[in-house]
């Protein structure tokens, strides 16, 4: 048979013809369209069983209320908690990308020892038998010595069993440097110490006063707990709450608010100074406190009427006098004043004279204790272990001075001067601690002047670091002994910033550890086991759990149960037992303040020829610029106004623009004293000529891809100002100059 | 066929001159190969691209429905159940199972494997879904369940009364289980078990006289299952 052409063709038509009548090319069509909508990396959410934790967001002071969701054991969102007392059922940007933390790429998997130089990025990794081991020998060689106060921990949060074990730890261990944060919220501690002589924190019942004027506090820019400042300025129109925002740029909070007051930056304090003339002069203030209940208001006035004449602080501030006396007027006849302070989200403490000032303006007006006014909490108390057993290297070392010099006389309403222990070792005025321990905080990219801090961490011959991310202040550690993070761990939240009720949140595991990782509480009570000495016996539980269950107890049930604790009945005490000075009142120039507390400006640092202009860090919600840098999806709603590529944009007014023949979106050389950076300009009508506003929060060196070398860490650029009142850090801005790139 | 002897002209000319028998022969010719191609391509479609098509993949434990119905007391929602929140749990976790099977039960191979592959190592079973539906399919047990009062048989067929796991078969294409498509490859359904693609659910909805549009949107057509 022979095959030719025609019948190869009859074979294909018959193939043709079969195929037809086969399934194959119409279920080959259907499996093809389908194909095409299922590319392999779309990705397909795993089913399963919904849950939802409640538990405690830590990403801030702020203490929101947070409802995780799960699906089986995976959390997939995280929501605002409904009818929790702060955050209302809100969440913030941070919170809601608070789930890539858990499984971003930056967080440290296991312990890790370093092996090649600081900062060179080579790491081993290790067991955490040998990590601890390792610490446990260096901290008894330490001991032996007979040098325990060369032990410095910093935290980043003073309140809660965490930080009051790592204190506890350093009491036994025999050293009083226990570092803990400086910002706004400590400055409000300090001066309700110095003035009111309460040890406790301060409230804002924003939710109650009808108007309220913020000395440069940028309540929708992240300042105190940001949920609960987003809550209270939505609904204000409701209540009739009026909002004055005292800024030197055109904030988010400037432009929300009813009325927007532009100022020269830094000079906060004394147009509070100058209000405070103003309601003295006209005899607004309320005489019933004021005579009956306050101490040293004689030689405030004095001053007051003597150095701060509205003239003068409208030449200081900018703010013209009849603007003055009509603010002083307005706060000083509304129902319920209240007067805020904390410059932006409040990272840096400032001048205690500014926070004085405030608060002295709200003492004035009679609203301490009063609804809608300033609410002093005493600090949660509900710690109360028994005084651990001391022993004689203990004992002899807790009395050294401490390295930051917090506590001394000078700086006697300080607990904790980060920026100052830096420094002091920096300039070699201090001694140099032989081991540092570091939690929760990164020194390294929040600290003014970066650059120094890291002198003086490479001074230090053993860091510790306990941080759960590679942050920039890891990455100069010698070991990293990697916590849990906050979806993954137990751990209490007092005393949230700003709030104004005794309160207790509750952060719970809502995932099982997703690495190698341990939670710091345990970590503490396991290091104390292994110390020699005393220090075992100061840590009788079994672990961080037992611990926290102990010392909560009665409250754990509903803790587990609610998410939180909540003394709603709490009985503010009245102006008659409310204040513990010596004198049971009120010190309007506080108690023991060492240097003139009213003395309220801090000159920029830098001469005005060199650098005729000054550069001020402004704080976004978008930005997160605590120890914890942005999450990618962060990353992606950063305005183009902000962030481009890797370039950060500072805002200059037009005029200042013309000046130095700059354009919008150019490249330009900004130079401060202390250091030099390419910036790009954007053109901004809502700052004042002569002035350069960087936002805060860019410039990571560590972390991942999404975050590292995009942008300048403002911090690099501006030195920290040592307040002669307090120690703080005062500094609000530096000079610079900018030029064409 | 061609055969040069039987031609009296074989070399002069091609097919014009063929005589009448050759034409038939090569018509003949012709129509054989046309039913070579057409068996070829028959047997091809209906019978090689199947087994080409789907790649059978074994479910990493056998299980016995059967004996498993006998012992508890709620049948098919003794592991196939809705969740409080009306969400339904098709696959049975390691939890259910470790009820009874804490350790092992029986002498089976399969129960040993089972309890030290997965019970001992606390892993959950990786079932393979024979009627997993896309993700962009919005499908509602509870609707059928409880609304509609059907059974698990209507849609899921006689899986209860197996003896053993049949192989868990996969289109190599677009990834779906071939209970999907159906058995049958030209897709023709007996059972309203055999298939469950979207005109499977179109049909009965249609059938039933389903509401034609969406709780949610009150859109029509597709909106009813693709939200």
């Amino acid at each position: 048979m022979k095959i030719d052409r025609r019948s190869f063709l009859a074979f294909s038509v018959g193939g043709a013809a079969g195929t037809a009548l086969s399934p194959l090319p119409w279920k080959l069509t259907d499996d093809s369209s389908i194909w095409s909508q299922r590319w392999p990396w779309v990705p397909i959410p795993a089913d399963g069983g919904i849950g939802h934790v409640r538990s405690t967001c830590t990403l801030c002071p702020g203490g929101c209320g947070i409802t995780v969701r799960k699906i089986d054991d995976r959390p997939v969102k995280i929501e605002g908690q409904e009818g929790h007392p702060i955050s209302q059922g809100g969440v913030c940007l941070l919170g809601t990308a608070g789930l890539q933390f858990l499984y971003g790429p930056s967080r440290v998997r296991t312990p890790l020892k370093r092996t090649g130089d600081r900062g060179q990025g080579r790491w081993t990794q290790i067991s955490w038998e040998a990590a601890l081991n390792e610490t446990a020998e260096k901290l008894n060689t330490l001991r032996a010595d007979g040098h325990p106060q060369g032990l410095a921990c910093m935290a980043g949060t003073d309140h809660g069993t965490l930080p009051a074990l790592l204190k506890r730890f350093m009491t036994v261990y025999g050293s009083p440097n226990f570092i803990g944060p400086a910002s706004a919220k400590e400055a409000q501690e300090a001066a309700l110490r110095a003035m009111a002589g309460v040890d406790g924190t301060v409230g804002f019942e924003v939710e109650k006063a009808d108007f309220i004027l913020s000395f440069g506090s940028g309540l929708l820019d992240g300042w105190g707990s940001p949920v609960r400042m987003f809550e209270t300025f939505s609904n204000r129109q409701d209540r009739k709450t009026l909002v004055v925002q005292i800024d030197s740029r055109l904030s988010n909070t400037a432009a929300k608010s009813d009325r927007w007051v532009p100022i020269n930056p830094g000079t906060e304090g004394n147009l509070a100074l100058g209000i405070a003339h103003h309601i003295i002069s006209e005899s607004f203030y309320n005489t019933g406190f004021v005579d009956n209940f306050s101490g040293g208001f004689d030689s405030f006035k004095q001053k007051v009427l003597s150095d701060f004449s509205p003239a003068k602080v409208a030449d200081i501030t900018g703010v013209p006098a009849d603007i003055i006396s009509e603010l002083a007027l307005k706060f000083a006849t509304a129902h319920r004043p209240l007067a805020i302070c904390g410059r932006g989200r409040g990272n840096a403490p400032g001048a205690l004279s500014e926070t004085m000032a405030v608060l002295a303006l709200n003492a004035l007006v009679g609203n301490l204790n009063a609804d809608g006014g300033i609410r002093m909490l005493p600090t949660p108390n509900y710690i109360s272990w028994p005084d651990p057993e001391m022993d004689q290297i203990a004992s002899e070392g807790i009395t050294q001075p401490r390295m930051d010099g917090a506590g001394s006389e000078q700086y006697i309403y300080a607990r904790s001067l980060p920026n100052r222990f830096f420094q002091q070792i920096e300039a070699g005025q201090s001694q140099v601690p032989e081991i540092l321990l570091v939690t929760d905080t990164n020194p390294l990219f929040t600290l003014r002047d970066t650059k120094a801090v890291k002198a003086a961490l490479d001074q230090v011959p053993f860091i510790v670091s306990f941080s759960s991310f590679m942050d920039e202040t890891a990455q100069q550690a010698d070991l990293i002994l990697p916590d849990h993070i906050f979806l993954e761990r137990f751990q209490d939240v007092s005393a949230p910033a700003g709030f104004t009720r005794p309160f207790i949140g509750l952060t719970r595991p809502v995932v099982a550890p997703q690495y190698n990782t341990r939670h710091l509480g345990d970590v503490i009570i396991a290091l104390g086991g292994q110390l020699e000495g005393m220090i075992g016996k100061a840590f009788g539980w079994e672990n961080y759990l037992a611990c926290l269950k102990d010392t909560l107890g009665g409250k754990w049930e509903g803790m587990i149960e609610k998410g939180f604790w909540m003394d709603d009945h709490f009985a503010f005490p009245s102006w008659d037992t409310m204040f513990t000075t010596a004198t049971g009142r009120f010190e309007f120039n506080g108690e023991k303040v060492a240097a003139d507390p009213w003395n309220a400006t801090a000159a920029a640092e830098g001469d005005s020829s060199t650098f005729p202009l000054i550069l001020v860090p402004y704080d976004s919600i978008r930005l997160a610029s605590g120890s914890i840098g942005n999450p990618p999806f962060m990353m992606k709603i950063v305005a183009d106004t902000v962030l481009v590529k890797n370039d950060i944009f500072v805002q200059i007014n037009p005029e200042t623009a013309r000046e130095y023949q700059l354009s919008d979106r150019q490249l330009a050389i900004l130079t401060t004293p202390k250091g030099e950076v390419t910036v790009r300009i954007h053109l901004f009508e809502g700052i004042m000529p002569g002035l350069v506003a960087m936002p805060t929060g860019l410039g990571h060196t560590a972390f991942d891809d999404f975050l590292a070398g995009k942008g300048v860490n403002v911090n690099e650029l501006i030195g920290p100002l040592e307040d002669a009142a307090s120690g703080f850090d005062a500094a609000w801005g530096i000079r610079a100059k900018l030029a064409k790139a | 066929m061609s055969n040069p002897s039987d031609t009296t002209q074989p070399e002069k000319s091609g097919s014009p001159a063929a005589t009448p028998e050759t034409e038939s022969n090569g018509g003949a010719v012709v129509i054989l190969f046309f039913i070579f191609g057409l068996a070829a391509s028959m047997v091809l479609g209906w019978v090689i691209f199947p087994t080409l098509l789907y790649s059978k993949k074994k479910q990493p434990v056998d299980f016995n429905h059967v004996l498993h119905v006998a012992e508890v007391e709620n049948g098919c929602q003794s592991c196939h159940f809705l969740r409080e929140d009306g969400t339904f749990s098709g696959r049975p976790t390691l939890e259910s199972c470790v009820t009874c099977h804490e350790s092992v039960l029986g002498v089976t191979e399969e129960e040993a494997h089972f309890v030290s592959q997965y019970v001992e190592k606390n892993r959950e079973v990786p079932w393979l879904v024979y009627s997993e539906q896309p993700d962009c399919v919005f499908f509602s047990h509870a609707a059928h369940i409880i609304n509609a009062k059907m059974d698990c048989v209507t849609c899921h067929g006689h899986i209860g009364e197996s003896e053993h796991l049949p192989f868990y078969e996969e289109n190599r294409i677009t990834g779906y289980s071939r209970n999907i498509w159906g058995k049958n490859i030209a897709g023709i359904a007996r059972n309203t078990w055999d298939r469950m693609k979207m005109d499977a659910c179109a049909d009965c909805h249609i059938r039933e006289n389903v509401r034609q549009s969406s709780i949610q949107t009150e859109k029509g057509g597709c909106f009813v299952c693709h939200k």
